[in-house]
């Protein structure tokens, strides 16, 4: 039974095979059940809520001008940003960073030291060198990223937090570099009081507008799909053709990036920058519970995460003033979280406009749909729905 | 007929365990090679050493005349010598779609056009009768249906040689009667096959030559009849000082030869 050595030894497209019609029956079935939530007026639906945000976002400073206001929504836009940044590498690709302070604390002194060695006076100009900060962080994250990224798993997560430890402790010691615990002055803006959060606001809006874009536009590339291959079945990847070492430092070194803009832009704000606030544990933990509240691996999963969380982090700090009360609190959030929504909020709720579609689309289907229209809107019973008809 | 895959006396030990102790073979082009022996011979880790997943201490590991033994995992799995898994691997949150997608950034553009159109990729979940299951995750899916889907995907990256781990193991009898299928169906288009399996009905019944391994070595190669009278096979299933247990399917054959 020897084989016949053609050049062509598996069906391709130029040779359909006698399965060719059967295959084009099927693929007529998948075009309704590629995306259940595909459904034309889910995705106007989507639009429609992505350009309203945008429009309040935009509009936000005019709206509440108070300027307690808009620094809470500053803060809240950065963490939007950073927040996505850490989903797009650790949600994606399931390797739990807990060190992208790094990142966050060498954005903030670029940022400082190219000021202060230029000379640099304070203005909109300031704001051009945000991407140069996010540049310097993605240097950084090369060789933190090689080293690291030779581990798996908790050995990572332990890893990726003594990189933070050796940081924060290079920012004390690097006097040369950050002043040491003195800490560094940041060129001051000329503007007036009034509107002066606005700027800020208006950068961080960039960086997470930035952020998410990144994200989004990573999670549909072939790039995105071999870091969720990773997240499933590293080794499996690589038995594929998948070089998940490159895969892996790539999507780093971008969530660097936007890390480190994040950390100029706050450095700018506020006006002088010292280690325990460019390298700050908090951060690392607070950008990850963002990502898990919202849901992993999601593009807006970190956005929601970040707009729920940092001003009830901001009120609770505001409000509840003694120590740690406003840490426990949060604590407490995380646990509920994590025991009613364990996917997140948006994977959660994802799954909940699946369940009335599909139970929308069976009362339809007993009127005549065909089933494979039900089963199409069905989501995640698909599969347990076409176990029983598969071979 | 060329030999599309070589291994000269490889040689593998994990601590004081000797896996594999100069072990030799080769697969001809075109064939359904099998690969038997006691649990624990080595057959696993001659995989791993050949899909680039363990290095050999010493030996070398040709594939089409090119010597693989020192390149990388994705180089060889991207190059041309696909493989399963004995425990079925496949990604369980992505799409049966995006399953078969996985390794297709590492193909040329033009190539990867050919490859991983919708088309192409439909047809291969036809192929092993999974399209219709195309948008499910693959973790949804039984345990030999998922075999089928590992197939489908190892099959996306137009292998010249695919390894197959135990095709036929924990799946029910209509599935390895499918598997056969395909695999003589895709051998008769010219993929060439390495096979390990214990259950012997499968490997008499798909495979050309039959290497048996003992102890880190191949004991014996032949035609699959040869090989089922060969007194050292039956010695390394059945005698011996092997404390392994024999797979029932060998005790059947041998008591029926």
């Amino acid at each position: 039974m020897s084989g016949t050595g053609s050049s062509s030894p598996v069906p391709s497209t130029t040779d359909p095979g006698p399965e060719g019609a059967t295959a084009t029956a099927a693929r007529a079935e998948v075009a309704l059940v590629t995306d259940p939530l595909d459904v034309p007026w889910l995705r106007v639906a989507r639009r429609a809520m992505i350009s309203l945000v945008l429009v309040v976002a935009l509009a936000f400073p005019v709206l509440f001008p108070n300027p307690a206001t808009t620094s809470v929504a500053m803060f809240t836009l950065l963490y939007v940003a950073a927040s996505s940044a850490w989903n797009m590498f650790s949600g994606y690709s399931g390797y739990m960073a807990l060190g992208q302070a790094v990142f966050f604390g060498s954005g903030a002194y670029c940022l400082a030291d190219v000021a202060s060695h230029w000379n640099l006076h304070g203005g909109v100009g300031i704001f051009a060198l945000v991407p140069v900060a996010g540049v310097f962080a993605a240097l950084v994250a090369v060789p933190v990223g090689w080293i690291s990224l030779r581990t798996r798993r908790h050995t990572f997560v332990v890893i990726t937090i003594a990189f933070f430890f050796i940081f924060q402790l290079l920012a004390y010691n690097l006097t040369g570099l950050t002043n040491g615990s003195a800490g560094m002055a940041l060129p001051i803006p000329p503007w007036l009081s009034d509107t002066y959060n606005n700027y800020f606001y208006f950068a961080a809006l960039v960086v997470a507008v930035v952020a998410v874009s990144l994200s989004w536009a990573v999670r549909r590339s072939r790039f995105g799909l071999e870091l969720f291959a990773i997240r499933d079945d590293e080794d499996r990847a690589r038995g594929l053709g998948v070089r998940t070492g490159q895969v892996k430092l790539t999507a780093y070194v971008l969530s660097a990036f936007v890390t480190g803009m994040c950390g100029a832009v706050y450095a700018y704000y506020l006006g002088s920058i010292y280690p325990p606030f460019a390298f700050e544990a908090i951060f690392d933990v607070t950008i990850a519970l963002m990502g898990f509240i919202g849901g992993l691996g999601s593009v807006s999963g970190p956005v929601v995460g970040a707009l729920i969380l940092e001003p009830v982090q901001q009120y609770l700090n505001l409000r509840v003033t003694s120590g740690g009360t406003a840490l426990i609190l949060f604590g407490v959030l995380f646990l509920v979280v994590i025991r009613f929504l364990p996917e997140g909020i948006v994977p959660s709720s994802a799954s909940l406009i699946r369940d009335i579609l599909r139970r929308r689309a069976e009362r339809s289907s007993t009127s005549g749909t065909p089933p494979a229209v039900a089963a199409g809107a069905g989501g995640r019973a698909r599969g347990t729905k076409f176990r029983e008809v598969a071979p | 007929m060329t030999d599309v895959l070589e291994v000269l006396d490889v040689q593998k030990s994990f601590g004081g365990l000797q896996a594999l102790s100069g072990c030799t073979f080769s697969v001809e082009e075109g064939t359904v090679a099998g690969l038997i022996g006691p649990n624990g011979s080595g057959k696993t880790t001659m995989f791993n050493v050949i899909t680039g997943y363990e290095r050999a201490d010493s030996g070398t590991v040709r594939f089409a005349g090119r010597d693989i033994s020192r390149s990388s995992t994705a180089a060889i799995g991207g190059g041309g010598v696909g493989r399963t898994f004995q425990l079925t691997r496949v990604f369980g949150r992505l799409t049966l779609l995006d399953n078969l997608r996985v390794g297709s950034r590492g193909v040329a553009r033009s190539r990867r056009k050919e490859l991983y159109s919708l088309d192409r990729c439909m047809e291969l979940l036809e192929f092993v009768g999974l399209a219709r299951m195309a948008g499910a995750h693959a973790g949804t899916l039984s345990y030999g249906q998922r075999k089928l889907v590992e197939l489908a995907m190892v099959l996306a990256q137009d292998p010249k040689v695919i390894l197959l781990d135990e095709p036929a193991g924990g799946i029910n009898p209509k599935l390895i009667g499918q598997m056969a299928e395909r695999i003589r169906e895709l051998n008769q288009r010219g993929v060439t096959f390495l096979v390990v399996e214990h259950n012997m009905e499968f490997v008499m019944g798909i495979c050309d030559v039959v290497s048996v391994m003992e102890r880190g070595a191949v004991i014996a190669s032949g035609k699959p009849e040869e090989i089922r009278n060969d007194p050292r096979v039956l010695d390394a299933y059945l005698g011996g000082a092997l404390d392994d247990e024999p797979p029932p399917a060998v005790r059947a054959e041998g008591a029926a030869s």
